[in-house]
């Protein structure tokens, strides 16, 4: 451990609206750094880098915790771990590629403590959740002293590691729409009280080994077809090829209005390299990381679709 | 002092024909303390008055300190400092050479390179302290790969870089190739590997009133760190103490590196007069201790059309890093097994270790061993594809059976296995009919995927098996062990108990439980009546270090002998012969009542047909090789170039498993290192320094990495060794990586020449290919 | 810096209250202010799980954990896994089949494993099973089927010690005997598939 633990100090806040006030306070003498599950700060203190000299402790905070339904939204606090987020039933079943997401991240260990604020807020290109969140059109709930701010994923990442949070405002949770309510393309209203179908979920990370290791490509897909056999819903998110987790808004475009096949596919695949920037850096090169993405990408269309396979 | 621990199951009873003690898996003697939290390893220590020792490293890889600056705005009460100047003897880690220095004086020869040491009673301050140290070095040209040291137009070592040569010959090399029908030429490559041991290096040093030193720490070798600080603090031996703590791991990375890190704790003791703990974070350790040599090796072999080798070319780099440290040796022993375990009348072998500016690597089980049998096994393979031959008869074909010569001319007289390892391997995996069905199941899955059908998951695998064969040389090579000129002593307890005296350190591998067996064996008691005393430099003699291979050999063997004589003097004095622990006790008690103490020692004498030539390098390398072969059977993934293991099957001998579970253990740990080392393990290198030196970013084998192990113990008895056993701990590391090149060319067609395979190494090699894009 | 936080919290079944500075880490309390240092420290970042104890239950690395978030918590290190001298079943499974050689991931991984086997009450888990849970271990010299056997292992040991207590409890008396059947019948229905349903098992979306 390389930082002087002893110097640091934290703050303790009795409940959320007393963290959101000691943060907000703080903004002039020097932010207070939250402090959730520990397991991205530590690291980085025990390098000895210091984001900061003093913490908030967000542990005590009930009112981040916790997974509830809201109307068709699953509305999860920002301190529910991965371990509760891949085992519970609601998230198992309706957002599998998030509990395949927590699932994967790190291990046993890291998953009871790492949390799904501290992996936003951590803002890494590589981070496991991130693709999901954004592919699954999560909506972040950043709550300040001046109240509660919805941020759309899609919105949540200016640059790298950069949020689109005001410096007092703390992600207080996350909620996820239902995967199949987007409104259906050209196919009309849906009928009322029917629920479309569920787009099929795709999720992979390709790490540098099979368990505790960081993403060198991370891909998060939704996949559904109308009921002409046109893609009605494509949505791509990867991580890992950018210096943020991106929407492949390329890729996707392809994809939209389309009849499967391999052709299809291949279209998409070359509009996704359009989409992502890799590079080479500690744990992978561009080049792999180019090839991955289209692999990664081709896999899921025909997981979701047998059809994209062929020609 | 080891207490007896007393596990609940197969507890000997002292009857009058005692159960056999050998070959018997009786439970880990020193597992109770483990699995309980009770071992005390280094960092659990504590001393009254103990500082936190921290070390001032080099962050270019050559240059010259020009100037060393400490912050005036830094608290520096109570920071003790320490540099060269004050160290009171020589100014080196004397080992074979004494080209490295303790800390830098003048010269920067790689990066991380120690400087200054600093320590407090407060380990924020000394850490703070560090940052507080500016070190102003002119960089200079930095040689830091194999192709630019020999190159040669930086000079880091003499004048052509090179630390040490060594050249084997036998046969007509030109008139072998000339006579044979198929040239196969390659070119192989390995790099750096972190021993990666769980508990890091760490060292307590103490000044003592008498002003002497006290070591206590981890390591492997307690009588080379009491060497190397004998110079270095210009003390004599009975001034000095070194002493083993609990290891938590070694495999090489605490053989000479030890040496290191017990100077820099001892001299801040020295300087301080008060004991200072330096124990380093995984960032350090990995940053700046001793690694895997890295090797170019270029092989050339001409065979007739039926395969049989008439003509092998071996070519190896070496590359030693900035100091001598243990490069002969290392490439010694590459070089003496470069050939493979295969018969052949005509043989080069030409082996360089050279000079750059990185840290000195060191031993890694296996020490220039894994190296050179990775290059002659994928070469084999490739061999085999070339040839149209299956790849186990190829090496049947070739593999040396007894009466065979080695390159150095020596006769393979006893306990010759590879034939029998092959078989049995072989036959246990299913080898030729595994190979035809991942062939099947390959071109069916091809198929497949061109009509738009996937395994589950959407993936597109394929399958493939690997063989290699691998011989290890039991002990030190040559004359060394006349040279180390071990000694290891039986004496009695207090209490009656017969106490093994040695120096072998317990790092894992099961050294103390071996000895016991061994031991008890001989006196006719159960293991749970021996003890096994500390390594303590003010105790023990010195059995030599714990390497190579010769635990249980040669160390065993000098106890065997102990034992054996100890029995002759107690049953002399009884006049009767002893039956049994009780029985053996009660004479003892009496002996020490009314002879007083009582030790018997033995020293190694060469066995009287060794014969070995140093400056010829001809004759007896080793006294026997252990033997083993591996089929590892591995997935591909295209898409993404990952390969997952799904089984490695192997089959060693080791010529008398004295605990067939801590023989299989070595055999499945060392395994999984090679299979770590071919395809995950790599260190990544920025300016001279390691760039992935955190853990996340050196990436070893977790338990879902790891395949599951089917391991055939083979037993060959060597008469030399202590009930026939050889050596153990690093044959299995030279088998793996060679089998992994293999099964990856026989999933997917594509050949790779440089470990680790990693999978951006294997997509590029398939690109091009119909199966990816 | 300040006097430091008053930490109360339960080690080992035995409350504790000890005076650190609020970062300090949870692995450093144990092993230096509560003297427990059967918890090693193999990296310092969460990677090899040397460091692993019990946190109200689940496996973390201590070395990631903050006093000022163990306010109150149930902690388990090893030296709290047997009661008493004699070793737990699961201690004795590695002494005995090769699961412990160096040592220094044993308390972690032991820790790990103990959860594990709570966690599955009474049922044996699978091969993958055990190395999905200690995937979060790292382990240098084993190569881990040693430690994935003797895992396995235990958990049988201790399955076969419930059955035979089941069985013990339900003999005296004549009401009993039926009781008795009824009580053999039940390990038969309720006989555990080893692919299982458990939150630990590896479901992948598109997989």
């Amino acid at each position: 451990m390389r930082a002087a633990l002893s110097t640091l100090e934290v703050a303790r806040p009795r409940d959320l609206a007393h963290a959101l006030k000691l943060l907000h306070a703080s903004l002039g003498t020097g932010r207070l750094v939250p402090l959730a599950g520990g397991t991205d700060l530590f690291v980085m203190l025990n390098a000895g880098v210091l984001p900061g000299r003093r913490f908030l402790d967000l542990g005590g905070l009930r009112e981040l915790r916790g997974v509830r339904e809201q109307g068709d939204h699953l509305v999860l606090g920002a301190l529910t771990t991965f371990s509760e987020i891949r085992e519970h039933a609601l998230v198992r079943r309706r957002y599998p590629a998030l509990a395949a997401a927590a699932a994967e991240i790190g291990a046993w260990q890291i998953q009871n403590r790492g949390t799904l604020g501290g992996n936003i807020a951590n803002a890494s290109p590589a981070g496991d959740s991130l693709p999901v969140l954004l592919a699954l059109e999560a909506v972040v709930h950043a709550r300040s002293v001046r109240g509660t701010r919805e941020v759309p994923f899609a919105a949540l990442f200016r640059g790298y590691r950069d949020l689109a949070l005001e410096p007092d405002e703390l992600i207080a949770a996350v909620s996820l729409p239902d995967p199949g309510a987007p409104r259906p393309l050209g196919g009309g209203a849906a009928r009322r009280g029917a629920r479309p179908p569920r787009a099929k979920q795709f999720f992979r990370k390709v790490g540098t080994r099979r368990a505790q290791s960081i993403s060198k490509v991370v891909l998060a897909g939704l996949l559904r077809l109308g009921r002409d056999g046109r893609v009605d819903l494509a949505r791509v998110a990867i991580g890992s090829v950018a210096p943020v987790t991106l929407r492949a808004g390329r890729a996707e475009h392809a994809l939209l209005g389309a009849r499967p096949s391999a052709v299809v596919a291949a279209a998409a695949r070359a509009a996704l390299l359009k989409d992502i920037a890799p590079i080479d850096d500690i744990r992978s090169d561009r080049e792999y990381r180019l090839r991955v993405a289209g692999n990664l990408l081709e896999q899921f269309l025909r997981v979701a679709e047998p059809r994209f396979a062929r020609r | 002092m080891i207490r007896a621990s007393t596990p609940r199951t197969r507890r000997h009873k002292t009857t009058l024909r005692p159960e056999p003690a050998v070959g018997v898996s009786v439970p880990k003697r020193d597992g109770a303390d483990k699995v309980t939290g009770r071992a005390i390893y280094v960092d659990d220590l504590k001393f009254p008055g103990m500082l936190h020792g921290r070390t001032v490293r080099s962050t270019v890889a050559r240059g010259i300190i020009r100037r060393i600056e400490f912050d005036p705005a830094f608290d520096w009460s109570g920071v003790v400092i320490a540099d060269y100047k004050d160290i009171p003897g020589e100014n080196c880690v004397a080992h074979l050479t004494e080209d490295q220095p303790l800390l830098a004086g003048r010269e920067i020869e790689h990066a991380d390179q120690a400087i200054l040491l600093l320590a407090h009673a407060d380990p924020e301050r000394a850490e703070a302290a560090l940052g507080a140290v500016r070190v102003d070095v002119e960089s200079l040209d930095a040689v830091l790969s194999i192709e630019d040291s020999l190159a040669a137009r930086v000079k880091v070592h003499g004048e052509d870089n090179v630390f040490k040569e060594y050249n084997i010959a036998r046969g007509d090399l030109a008139a072998g190739f000339a006579a044979a029908a198929v040239v196969v030429e390659g070119v192989y490559r390995c790099g750096h590997q972190e021993q990666l041991y769980l508990e890091n290096n760490g060292m307590i040093g103490e000044r003592t009133a008498a002003g002497g030193i006290v070591v206590r720490g981890s390591m492997q070798c307690p009588y080379f760190v009491h060497h190397a600080l004998q110079r270095m603090f210009g003390l004599p031996p009975e001034k000095i103490r070194v002493i083993q703590t609990v290891t938590g791991g070694g495999f090489g990375g605490k053989e000479d590196y030890p040496s290191v890190i017990a100077g820099h704790a001892a001299l801040l003791a020295w300087k301080s007069g008060r004991p200072v703990k330096l124990v380093y974070d995984r960032l350090e350790d990995i940053a700046s201790t001793t690694k895997r040599h890295p090797a170019l090796i270029r092989v050339r072999t001409g065979h007739s059309r039926d395969g049989t080798l008439v003509a092998t070319d071996v070519d190896v780099v070496m590359d030693g890093g900035a100091y001598v440290t243990l490069s002969p040796r290392v490439l010694s022993r590459g070089a003496l097994h470069a050939g493979g375990a295969y018969r052949c009348p005509n043989v080069r072998i030409r082996a360089r270790a050279v000079a750059t500016n990185t840290p000195p690597n060191g031993a890694f089980r296996g020490f220039g061993a894994p190296q050179t049998v990775y290059a002659i096994e994928s070469h084999m393979d490739r061999v085999a594809a070339e040839l149209g031959l299956d790849p186990l008869d190829l090496r049947l074909r070739n593999a040396v059976v007894r009466g065979d010569q080695t390159p150095t001319g020596q006769i393979l007289r006893e306990s010759v296995s590879a034939v029998e390892v092959l078989d049995r391997t072989a036959k246990r995996v299913g080898w030729t009919e595994k190979r035809r069905r991942f062939e099947r199941e390959n071109a069916a899955a091809e198929r497949a995927e061109r009509a738009g059908r996937f395994a589950p998951g959407g993936r597109r695998l394929r399958r493939g098996i690997g063989l290699a064969l691998g011989w290890h040389g039991a002990s030190f090579t040559g004359s060394g062990e006349v040279r180390l000129a071990s000694v290891a002593a039986l004496e009695l307890s207090p209490e009656g108990r017969p106490r093994v005296m040695a120096a072998s350190a317990e790092i894992g591998q099961g050294a103390i439980t071996v000895f016991t067996q061994m031991v008890a064996e001989r006196l006719g008691v159960a293991p749970d009546l021996v003890l096994v005393e500390t390594p303590d430099t003010d105790r023990v003699p010195d059995s030599g270090p714990t390497v190579a291979s010769r635990t249980t050999m040669v160390v065993g063997g000098l106890l065997e002998d102990c034992a054996r004589g100890l029995r002759e003097r107690l049953e002399l004095f009884a006049e009767r012969a002893i039956e049994g622990g009780a029985d053996f006790q009660r004479v003892a008690r009496r002996f020490l009542d009314q002879r007083g103490p009582l030790r018997v020692e033995r020293g190694y004498r060469k066995p009287p047909w060794i014969e070995w030539n140093d400056d010829t390098y001809q004759g007896d390398a080793y006294p026997c090789f252990s033997y083993g072969a591996i089929a590892v059977e591995v997935e591909v993934d295209l898409d993404t170039g990952e390969v997952r293991v799904l089984k490695a099957t192997t089959a060693q001998d080791i010529g008398k498993a004295i605990h067939p579970l801590l023989c299989t253990g070595q055999i499945e740990g060392g395994t999984l290192q090679g299979l770590g080392w071919a395809l995950l393990e790599e260190v990544r290198w920025k300016d001279g320094r390691i760039w992935n030196h955190q853990l996340t970013n050196y990436i070893i084998p977790t338990s879902m990495d790891a395949p599951p192990f089917d391991v055939v113990l083979v037993e060959n008895p060597f008469p030399g060794g202590p009930f026939g056993a050889k050596g153990v701990g690093e044959l299995p590391m030279d088998l793996p990586a060679g089998a992994v090149v293999a099964a990856i060319a026989h999933a997917t067609g594509a050949r790779v020449d440089e470990i680790p395979i990693t999978p951006e190494r294997l997509l590029r090699a398939l690109d091009g290919r119909e199966e990816t894009r | 810096m300040s006097a430091g936080l008053a930490l109360d919290f339960t080690v080992n079944g035995k409350r504790r209250r000890v005076r650190v500075p609020p970062m300090k880490r949870l692995l450093d309390v144990l092993r230096e202010d509560c003297g427990l240092t059967g918890t090693k420290e193999g990296c310092g970042e969460g990677e090899c799980g040397a460091c692993t104890v019990l946190m109200d239950g689940v496996p973390v690395n201590s070395c990631l954990v903050p006093a000022v978030q163990a306010a109150g918590v149930k902690i388990v290190t090893v030296e709290g896994l047997a009661k008493g001298p004699a070793l737990s079943v699961l201690q004795r499974a590695f002494v005995e089949r090769g699961g412990t050689q160096c040592g220094s991931c044993t308390p972690g991984i032991l820790v790990t494993a103990h959860a594990l086997l709570q966690r599955a009450k009474g049922r044996v888990p699978g091969d993958a099973e055990v190395r999905e849970a200690l995937a979060g271990n790292l382990c240098r010299c084993t190569g881990y089927q040693m430690i994935v056997n003797a895992v396995r292992a235990a958990a049988r040991e201790t399955q076969a010690s419930a059955r035979k207590r089941a069985a013990r409890a339900a003999k005296p008396g004549a009401r009993a005997k039926v009781k008795s059947a009824r009580t053999k019948a039940k390990p038969a229905k309720t006989k555990v598939k080893t692919r299982t349903k458990a939150p630990r098992g590896r479901k992948q979306a598109g997989r």
